[in-house]
């Protein structure tokens, strides 16, 4: 693999961790939401206590994005950082508000703390979708030049139809994915009533999502037809994703083992559905290529310095190997230990 | 206001709202650590008690300060798209590894607040000291970037191309080590007069309870020893800093004194406004010889004065009055703290006057006050540079409109987030009084 391809393939691997975070992370706000005024229940409990010790974490993701994008291909900010610089400072404004007031609600005052989490939870559900406008924007179409520079097209992007399709399919993903996990994480936790609760939306909320994928590849027949025709080329991984999509749904309905009070694997269909996007990110990644934002910035052409990207790949080879430790120990304390998941 | 006035205006506010919770956030947890040592060595369960009422007050800071972060971050990539190319391909590194700092802040952090019942005493020390240690590495590597930015090294520009790049060359750039020690240094001065005001102002509340008095005064005594310290430190590297410039940024120095002739035996000028119709610092008061001898430790230095550039390449001249509000700030922190540790231990007096409880309850929000200083100082005295002699602010920055919009959005934004903390915080410890959690120790239900 040349450079280039690596760097690539890194970053748009951090794309994907920060998906998967993010969509669980801002999906399980909506659903603390969500279930804040029905009686007797434990659902809010349980996406709160998955939110609070996790979201710092996946905040540094973002940056770590941002970053990688600055530092892999420095010659993609001009157009980027331009094209993006409003919607993206919506997404600040709304990321701040959400994660400030999400902190805040765990320390005011009960009758301020719904307000609170009604506005982090509110404010959460857009975020997936302004951050996805970064895709339709790619395929190039919405991006004029004035006087030698550039700046995005509201009007064209408003009016395209692959721009609806990645809202639908941000918004559905979002909150698929994270009921699908609290789902897993009640499971775990043996919060038989919120597990039940959390399995119902997923069940609900799965086929939507996966409509909204197939209209996003739809759109783009139309919108970008360069992306398209790549796409058939990597249609194995688009067909293998659905494969997992179907087992994954299936797991829902795994009948039950034997001692527990409910239908379901949900780990595997965790685990399968976080194999579907990532099959689905690859062959879509493949056929972005070698484009950045189409026609004008490809991977060769915003590539940063051979040795600067070398001494950048020694300090994530480091990094992460330091980290390690870090990251079991956390899993331990919040995702598996007894103690934790199972306190009232 | 014109485009690049407007990218610099919301950058400096999104940087002075940030550097207010950063700074806490460096200097927080190196109290907490102080504390919880302390406690391991005197079993005092007041100590412990301040480690834990500290974390619960930082968690709630820190829903600002990542935020906050995370915009600056995305905003000079943003605005400054023709900088950040630089940046892209030349001092990547610091960001890099910056990453794993706030990694390693966030996930021991969360283990901290979150598992804290259910950690060993050693987990918990090991925790801390990795949160201190994630903060303090977050700002020593942003600092670097700021460092190059003044001292650029590390790659050589042909024909407008970036050629002859050395990652690690422009990571160890001449300024990148007094800098990031005197940012370090004067975060744990603020962290500790914070911890020292916050005390003192329970302590202005009359008919205390004894304990109470004591427990506050044991923090605040902790405040002032270890503030007192790290001013003593600031100062004298601040004046390793200032040694810096005179090699490495001149016009700085000479803007930040007020020396337009450029003389050996160079005064020093105090206070003061400088005048730049008739090139003089107005009502200031000179001390003869001591700008020569502070800049290279010799009186005949010859100083470099601004007239040996054209005036479109000097920094604002204001930076002057901020230079020494900064410095003003740095000595009368140092020599508040000797007064109220020699009052406490040398005189051995049991309580302290009103008068000085109100000094040091004036500390904390001094020394931010110093901080905000010694950055609008140091960023603005860049000026008209963006990279000091390579590219100029007004090169770098963005030509997307709306900047006047989003400028009001964000600032509308951190005032709101700047009320809401002060009462949330204000209502938690209200909810959660002191004097409960004195009794609950005392029912031997330790932290
Ligand atoms: C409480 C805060 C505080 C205090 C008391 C001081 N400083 Fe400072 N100073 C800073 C906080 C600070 C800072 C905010 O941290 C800066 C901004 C950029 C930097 O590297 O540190 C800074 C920058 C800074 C610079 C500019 C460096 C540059 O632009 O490259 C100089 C020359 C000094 N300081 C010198 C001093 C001196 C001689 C002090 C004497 C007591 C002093 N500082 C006290
Ligand atoms: C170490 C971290 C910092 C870095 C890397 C940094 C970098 C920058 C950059 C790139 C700019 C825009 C270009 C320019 O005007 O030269 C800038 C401007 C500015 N920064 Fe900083 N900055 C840092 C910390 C701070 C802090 C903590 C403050 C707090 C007050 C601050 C205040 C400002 C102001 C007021 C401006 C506008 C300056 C002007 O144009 O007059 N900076 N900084
Ligand atoms: C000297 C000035 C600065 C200091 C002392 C400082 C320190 C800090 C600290 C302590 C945090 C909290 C870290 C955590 O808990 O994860 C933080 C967050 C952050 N800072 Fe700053 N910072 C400074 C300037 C800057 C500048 C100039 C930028 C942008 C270029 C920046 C970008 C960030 C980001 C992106 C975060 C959020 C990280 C996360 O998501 O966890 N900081 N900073």
């Amino acid at each position: 693999m040349s450079d280039e391809l690596i760097a690539v393939s890194l970053l748009w691997l951090f794309v994907f961790i920060y998906a998967m975070a993010a969509s669980i992370d801002f999906g399980a706000g909506f659903w603390a939401l969500m279930y804040l005024y029905r009686k007797e229940n434990n659902m809010t409990t349980i996406a709160n206590r998955y939110l609070s010790p996790s979201w710092e974490v996946t905040n540094v993701f973002i940056v770590l994005v941002v970053v990688g994008m600055v530092s892999f291909f420095p010659g993609a900010t001009g157009t980027l950082g331009t094209v993006l610089l409003l919607p993206f400072s919506i997404g600040l404004l709304l990321l701040t508000v959400r994660s400030a007031f999400l902190v805040f609600s765990h320390a005011a005052e009960k009758r301020y703390a719904r307000t609170l989490s009604v506005i982090s939870g509110a404010t959460g559900i857009f975020l997936p979708m302004l951050l996805i406008l970064v895709l339709p924007i790619t395929y190039g179409d919405v991006i004029g030049v004035s006087g030698g520079t550039e700046h995005l097209l509201w009007g064209a992007l408003l009016s395209s139809p692959s721009t609806y399709a990645y809202l639908a399919f941000a918004g559905l993903s979002t909150l698929f994915l994270s009921s699908l996990l609290l789902a897993d994480y009640s499971h775990v936790s043996e919060d038989w009533r919120a597990y039940k609760v959390y399995r119902k939306d997923a069940i609900w909320m799965a086929p939507f999502a996966f409509l909204a994928a197939i209209s996003v590849l739809v759109t783009m027949r139309g919108d970008a037809p360069w992306m398209y025709e790549n796409l058939s080329a990597h249609k194995g991984w688009i067909l293998g994703s659905g494969v997992l999509y179907l087992l994954g749904y299936l797991a829902l309905f795994a009948p039950k083992k034997a001692g527990m009070p409910a239908n379901g694997r949900p780990r595997l269909a965790v685990v399968a559905t976080i194999f579907q996007y990532l099959l689905a990110a690859t062959g879509y990644g493949m056929a972005h290529l070698p484009y950045i934002v189409y026609p004008t910035v490809t991977i060769e052409s915003g590539f940063t310095d051979e040795s600067t990207f070398h001494a950048l790949f020694a300090s994530y080879l480091v990094g992460f190997a330091i980290l390690t430790p870090g990251f079991w120990l956390f899993w331990r304390m919040f995702m598996r230990d007894k103690k934790y998941l199972r306190q009232k | 206001m014109d485009q690049v006035l407007l990218a610099r205006s919301l950058f400096g506010t999104t940087m002075a709202f940030h550097i207010i919770f950063a700074t806490i956030g460096v200097g927080l947890p190196l109290m907490i650590l102080i504390v919880e040592v302390l406690y391991q060595l005197t079993g005092d369960g007041d100590y412990a008690l301040m480690a834990k009422r500290w974390t619960r007050g930082f968690a709630v800071l820190l829903g600002v300060a990542i935020p906050s972060g995370t915009i600056a971050g995305v905003q000079l990539s943003l605005l400054w798209p023709e900088f950040m190319k630089v940046v892209g391909k030349v001092i990547a590194l610091p960001f890099q590894i910056e990453i794993f700092a706030f990694l390693l802040e966030a996930l021991f952090m969360s283990i901290y607040v979150y598992a804290a019942d259910r950690l060993s005493r050693g987990m918990r020390i090991l925790s801390v000291v990795l949160v201190a240690f994630g903060a303090v590495m977050s700002a020593i590597l942003i600092t670097n970037v700021h460092a190059f930015e003044g001292t650029p090294t590390g790659f050589k520009i042909v024909n407008g191309e970036l050629v002859d790049i050395h990652p690690w060359e422009a990571f160890f750039n001449p300024s990148f080590a007094v800098s990031a020690t005197h940012v370090t240094v004067s975060a744990y001065m603020t962290g500790a007069f914070v911890v020292a005001s916050m005390a003192a102002y329970k302590m202005l509340r009359r008919g205390l309870p004894q304990k109470e008095y004591v427990f506050h005064r044991k923090a605040l005594l902790c405040g002032l020893i270890v503030g007192g310290i790290f001013s003593a430190l600031t100062g004298l590297n601040g004046h390793a800093s200032a040694q810096h410039l005179y090699r490495e940024q001149p016009e700085k120095l000479a803007a930040a004194e007020g020396l337009f002739e450029t003389t050996t035996y160079a005064p020093l000028t105090i206070g003061g406004f400088t005048d730049k119709k008739t090139h003089e610092v107005k009502y200031g008061i000179e001390i003869p010889w001591a700008l020569s001898f502070l800049a290279d430790n010799r009186f005949d230095t010859e100083v470099k004065g601004l007239n040996e550039w054209p005036e479109e390449d000097w920094p604002p001249l204001f930076i002057h009055t901020l230079f020494n509000a900064m410095v003003g700030v740095g000595m009368l922190l140092l020599l508040m703290s000797i007064v109220g540790f020699a009052w406490h231990r040398l005189l051995k007096r049991q309580t302290f006057p009103r008068w000085m409880i109100w000094s040091f309850f004036v500390s904390g929000p001094l020394s931010m006050l110093g901080i905000e200083f010694g950055w609008i100082f140091s960023c603005t005295g860049r000026q008209p540079w963006i990279l000091y002699r390579v590219m100029r602010t007004s090169e770098a920055a963005t030509h997307t409109g709306n900047l006047g919009t989003l400028f009001l959005l964000f600032t509308g934004v951190y005032l709101m987030l700047a009320v809401v903390v002060v009462v949330v915080l204000r209502a938690y410890f209200k909810r959660h009084p002191l004097g409960d959690d004195l009794l609950t120790e005392e029912d031997g239900m330790h932290v």
